[in-house]
């Protein structure tokens, strides 16, 4: 029997998409069978992230609507047999997804997936409502600017309400070090303290997302990026293993390894 | 037949002169139109004409809000009367409970979120942190054992006496009774265990440090007192 997880942030623009996208391709890595599904419908972009868009047939709606099978509106990863897609409608709105039917649905994909994760639209409303119906776990994404963080923390006020198994679990994103550094963003500390949950993890602000995200393919598929191995240090968290977190410090170039060679520093 | 008449009304209405000014007792068994007839009487026959303060009592019988008028309206008549109090020994059900609600103190262990109100009768003691845009409000005091960073609102109902005391304090706002007060436009650190409160010379909302709580309001924790 699966568990399914809500990816969330309240705010837009965070990076929740890209998150699902990499955690679920994490965990296909490591053999989960992996469901994702993107409930932000009128604008699905999850596809867009996976590159997956080309092969999509049916959608969420069809399937909510009776117009297909579960099963064959599910798009296979085309890296992995146990990553699959369930698309949201582009041409559709929130409002004609009920909290009930998407909470059905979730239940009927349990049996067949290790883990469901669920990428929410930003705001409160309908969409969301949807997105956390049949979760039950949550995942915060956040990234260190205030607007998000207070975002972030209404979120979590909502979340605790709808009876989760856990509380939610929370993922710093897009940190620029040399920002926290010079005190013009809040560090991890200042982050967690305030929203008092259980970090789950950090991933630096690196242009290989953007990148991996433009061609298509989830940098968590790369080997070896900075935030590739934070997006899998994230699933082996979620599969119970404990995982340091990634220190920010190492980040020494090429001329600063050099130099330490030669005895400069 | 004149004695007894006098008798039988004296019956209803005494006053009686203290240190604190005229009190006068209602009797509590007869109809209240009797009262009020021979409070009329009394106070015409009153000769006194200096400005006085006098305090009603009507010992174990309720007073509705409408019975509280009627008794104000008698007394308005006379100019050189005012009431201080109108004070009973009973109170319903309601006014009890209502009593004892504001003079508890209400215990939550949560974080009080963004956009989340926590709002209670009586004082409230917050474990945990009350972060930005998140809202306690209380009919008494508020205590945070945490951060308060968000808004704090004391004695809603409108008691100045009230308090906000955190063990951090960096709030967006804090209102007390009517008064509110907010976090200059630069950026300020926050300061541990303070607490803030109406001064009653400038009737701003102050913050001072929390040793300094005990000389400032010693009666805080008279919440009978208070309730009434």
């Amino acid at each position: 029997m699966g568990e399914s997880i809500v990816i969330t942030s309240g705010k837009g623009g965070v990076g929740k998409t890209t998150t699902t996208a990499n955690i679920g391709t994490a965990l296909a890595l490591m053999d989960q069978k992996v469901c994702l599904i993107d409930t932000d419908i009128g604008l699905r972009n999850l596809d867009v992230v996976l590159g997956l868009e080309n092969r999509i047939i049916f959608n969420l709606i069809d399937v909510i609507e009776g117009r297909c099978k579960l099963q064959s509106a599910l798009v296979k990863d085309k890296r992995f047999d146990c990553l699959h897609l369930l698309p949201a409608a582009q041409t559709s709105d929130k409002n004609e997804v009920t909290p009930e039917a998407l909470s059905d649905l979730i239940e009927q994909l349990k049996p067949d997936y290790d883990y469901i994760l669920i990428d929410s639209p930003a705001g409160i409303e309908q969409g969301y409502k949807n997105a956390v119906a049949g979760a039950d776990k949550a995942i915060v994404v956040s990234t260190p600017e205030k607007s998000s963080i207070r975002d972030a923390d209404r979120i979590i006020g909502l979340l605790e309400q709808e009876g989760l198994s856990d509380p939610p679990f929370l993922i710093v994103n897009r940190i620029r070090k040399h920002m926290v550094d010079s005190g013009d963003m809040l560090n991890v500390d200042e982050i967690v303290s305030t929203l008092s949950i259980e970090l789950l993890g950090i991933i630096l602000d690196d242009e290989d997302v953007i990148r991996a995200s433009h061609h298509g393919e989830p940098v968590a598929f790369q080997p070896n990026t900075k935030a590739s191995i934070s997006y899998r240090n994230i699933a082996r968290r979620i599969l119970g293993e404990s995982v340091p977190l990634m220190s920010l410090e190492d980040d020494k170039g090429f001329v600063t390894k050099v130099k330490k060679l030669l005895g400069m520093k | 037949m004149g004695c007894t008449y006098m008798s039988e009304w004296n019956h209803f209405v005494t006053m009686k002169g203290t240190n604190h000014g005229i009190v006068v007792y209602l009797d509590d068994q007869c109809s209240f139109e009797q009262v009020l007839q021979e409070l009329e009487e009394k106070l015409t026959s009153n000769t006194s004409s200096g400005n006085t303060e006098i305090s009603i009592h009507s010992q174990y019988r309720y007073l509705t809000e409408t019975q509280r008028q009627e008794i104000e309206e008698i007394i308005k008549h006379y100019n050189h009367l005012s009431i201080k109090s109108i004070d009973s020994y009973v109170m319903t059900r309601e006014e009890a409970h209502d009593l004892f609600e504001k003079s508890t103190v209400k215990t939550v262990m949560k974080t009080i979120r963004s956009g989340q109100i926590h709002s209670v009768k009586g004082d409230a003691l917050i474990i945990g942190d009350v972060n930005p845009g998140g809202t306690v409000e209380a009919t008494g005091n508020i205590f945070v054992l945490g951060k308060l960073r968000g808004i704090a609102h004391a004695g809603i109902e409108g008691d100045v006496q009230c308090i906000v005391a955190a063990s951090f304090m960096h709030p967006n706002q804090i209102r007390i009774a009517n008064k509110i007060s907010r976090a200059p436009d630069y950026d300020v650190e926050g300061s541990p265990r303070e607490f803030a409160y109406v001064n009653p010379t400038t009737e701003q909302i102050e913050l001072n440090q929390m040793q300094h709580l005990q000389k400032i309001r010693p009666n805080l924790l008279d919440v009978f007192e208070r309730g009434l």
